[in-house]
């Protein structure tokens, strides 16, 4: 049981790192508090990608005359690619949330969930 | 091999693109390449439909790469209904005078155009792509589309955009890491391809969490209850075009993409009977339908009780989902198609009731009916509709919908289907009631109003029309489209 878990390390980073995330969320009061969870929670599925690519001893994913042909000789570079058009969607979706705190920032002068509510509710 | 696929998407991101440079400069120049961009795309959505109808399935390989290494565009008969109305409802949305649909037109550097081509783009790209990442890219580009228009309704709604950001974000991430799972079991994100290699790979407990992650994931994005929380502030905080469009086919694309993921990426068996999807998601649609009916008959403001209208009538497309009979999902994508029509027309009515008098609260309704006589039976005509009176085509999707409960034995759902049209002739009866029948107060802004100019009436008798329509046509798109659509689920 003991080394599966050892085995499996990484995941388990992973796994807390997706419940911190998801509890920055929806646990936490502050606007800017719920985007850095949502940072936290985008970067931990990121990572499960990255792990999931890696081989002991894998080599860059360029064909080399010394390793042939085997694919079990290089990385797999699909997930890279994939989480590469992850991190561009994660920063767009920042950026918006950014400009939105902005917002209503200046709109209600707090980043406090609840205060905003009582303020809208008026 | 056909590119109509591709011919759909093509125009819809070159529009945006241009759109969006050319309305810093002038943004009548902006409209008239957006009107032909989405023209080109209904043009090509209509002949894609009638191709499918003919010769089955077109399949296109972008960059000339076959699958399952290159990235594959489907246009099968769910995608390309799904395409038709995607397109059909984003053109009339666009027609819709801007000054009525946002409440009043944004400043020229502002791209709206853009942003609702994009929209657009974005729900097409996610119902004709046959690639698992591709259509979580476009899950994304429509999203974040919907996030920053809904802030055009000004300061409430960007705090309503806002939470549906942060949950929509959920959804998308429970989503990659669904297919994250599926690509790491099968290696493919080629859906087809996928399809061939799951079967193998059943009691896995990586193809279990990947098909729950994502079954939850599009939950959140179709707003199934108990999921839904984000929807009424950011449907009824958005201006009315707005809501109009993520109401009518937003949401909606969620739920294709669980039909989509129980038809094709997993055999439907295997949601039905080896995981209880699709029993848990009618339970829970269930739920919301009468949840939703009930909040739409609390609310004052016309545009918040659409919204908890919409949570309930979303939750007709999960019933249709979870019965998994031909008959019961019939109804549901058939509903898909029915809602669109009714919901875009009333949020378009409600524009235009704000626009011309600037109310918004039911109560001060009272006496505009004989004032707006041509707005107001197109909105009788999506009323009844949404009660599900025939001849209007309301009528036929909750019919299939309890046949199907009927077939599955299933008498709480026909009970539920039952109970929630009462509901909603309670809510629509209502506002009738105040059109017509009461006494017209002294509101000076009632007396006062007049049938607003054919630029905001003439979408909206398009759309009403299309009710009755539909209605009439209903059969044949049961038979030729939907059938074929269903054909793979178990019957009985």
């Amino acid at each position: 049981m003991v080394e599966l878990f050892i085995a499996r390390y990484v995941y388990l980073m992973i796994v807390v790192l997706l419940i911190i995330g998801l509890y920055g969320m929806l646990g936490k009061r502050n606007l800017l508090k719920k985007l850095i969870g949502m940072n936290i929670f985008q970067t931990a599925i990121f990572l499960f990608f990255i792990e999931g690519a890696t081989k002991a001893g894998g080599s860059v994913p360029v064909i080399d005359q010394q390793l042939g042909m085997a694919a079990a000789q290089y990385v797999n570079p699909l997930p890279h690619v994939l989480i590469l058009t992850g991190i561009v969607v994660g920063l767009a979706l920042t950026g918006v949330a950014l400009a939105f705190i902005l917002v209503i920032y200046r709109a209600y002068n707090t980043l406090d969930d609840k205060a905003i509510m009582k303020e809208m509710s008026k | 091999m056909s590119s109509l696929s591709i011919l759909i998407l093509a125009p819809l991101l070159l529009a945006s693109f241009l759109a969006t440079l050319v309305g810093i400069w002038r943004l009548t120049w902006a409209y008239i390449i957006t009107i032909i961009g989405i023209a080109l795309s209904l043009a090509a959505a209509s002949a894609g439909l009638f191709r499918v109808l003919q010769e089955g399935t077109l399949r296109h390989y972008l960059g000339g790469w076959p699958p399952p290494f290159g990235i594959e565009y489907v246009l099968d008969h769910l995608s390309a209904f799904m395409a038709i109305i995607i397109v059909f409802i984003g053109f009339v949305i666009v027609i819709y005078p801007p000054g009525a649909g946002l409440y009043h037109v944004p400043r020229k550097g502002v791209p709206m155009y853009g942003l609702v081509l994009l929209l657009i783009s974005g729900l097409i790209g996610v119902v004709v792509t046959g690639d698992l990442f591709n259509l979580f890219v476009f899950l994304e580009i429509y999203s974040l589309a919907s996030y920053a228009l809904i802030t055009l309704g000004g300061n409430r709604a960007v705090v309503a955009s806002f939470r549906y950001l942060v949950l929509g974000t959920i959804a998308g991430g429970f989503y990659l890491l669904g297919i994250g799972f599926i690509y790491f079991s099968t290696g493919t994100l080629n859906m087809a391809d996928a399809a061939q290699l799951l079967p193998a790979l059943y009691s896995s407990p990586t193809v279990v969490a990947a098909a729950a992650l994502i079954v939850i994931g599009m939950g959140i994005k179709l707003a199934l209850f108990p999921l839904h929380v984000w929807l009424p502030d950011a449907h009824s905080y958005a201006p009315p075009v707005i809501a109009a469009i993520l109401a009518a086919v937003q949401i909606e694309v969620a739920g294709y993409v669980i039909v989509r993921m129980m038809l094709t990426v997993f055999r439907p068996e295997y949601f039905i009977e080896i995981l209880p999807i699709t029993s848990a998601i009618g339970w829970v649609a269930a739920a919301g339908i009468i949840f939703g009916s009930l909040m739409a008959i609390a609310q004052k403001d016309f545009k918040r009780m659409l919204a908890y209208s919409t949570v309930a009538q979303v939750a007709y497309v999960g019933l249709g989902i979870g019965l998994a009979n031909p008959l019961g999902l019939i109804g549901g994508l058939l509903h898909i198609l029915n809602h669109a029509f009714m919901k875009s027309c009333l949020f378009l009515i409600a524009g235009g009731i704000r626009f011309q008098t600037g109310l918004h609260e039911v109560s001060q309704f009272a006496g505009l009916g004989r004032k707006m006589p041509l707005m107001m039976t197109a909105f009788t005509v999506a009323a009844l509709s949404m009660v599900g009176i025939p001849p209007t085509c309301g009528f036929f999707s909750k019919w299939y919908l309890i046949l199907g409960s009927v077939e599955a034995g299933n008498w709480v759902f026909v009970a539920v289907i039952l109970t929630s049209s009462l509901l909603t002739a309670v809510y629509f009866f209502r506002i009738l009631e105040k059109l017509f029948a009461a006494p017209p107060n002294d509101d000076e802004a009632v007396t006062k109003a007049t049938e607003p100019s054919p630029k905001i009436v003439v979408p909206i008798l398009v759309l009403a029309i299309g009710i009755l329509v539909l209605g009439l046509i209903n059969a044949l798109i049961v038979t030729r489209v939907l059938w074929p659509v269903v054909a793979l689920l178990p019957t009985g």
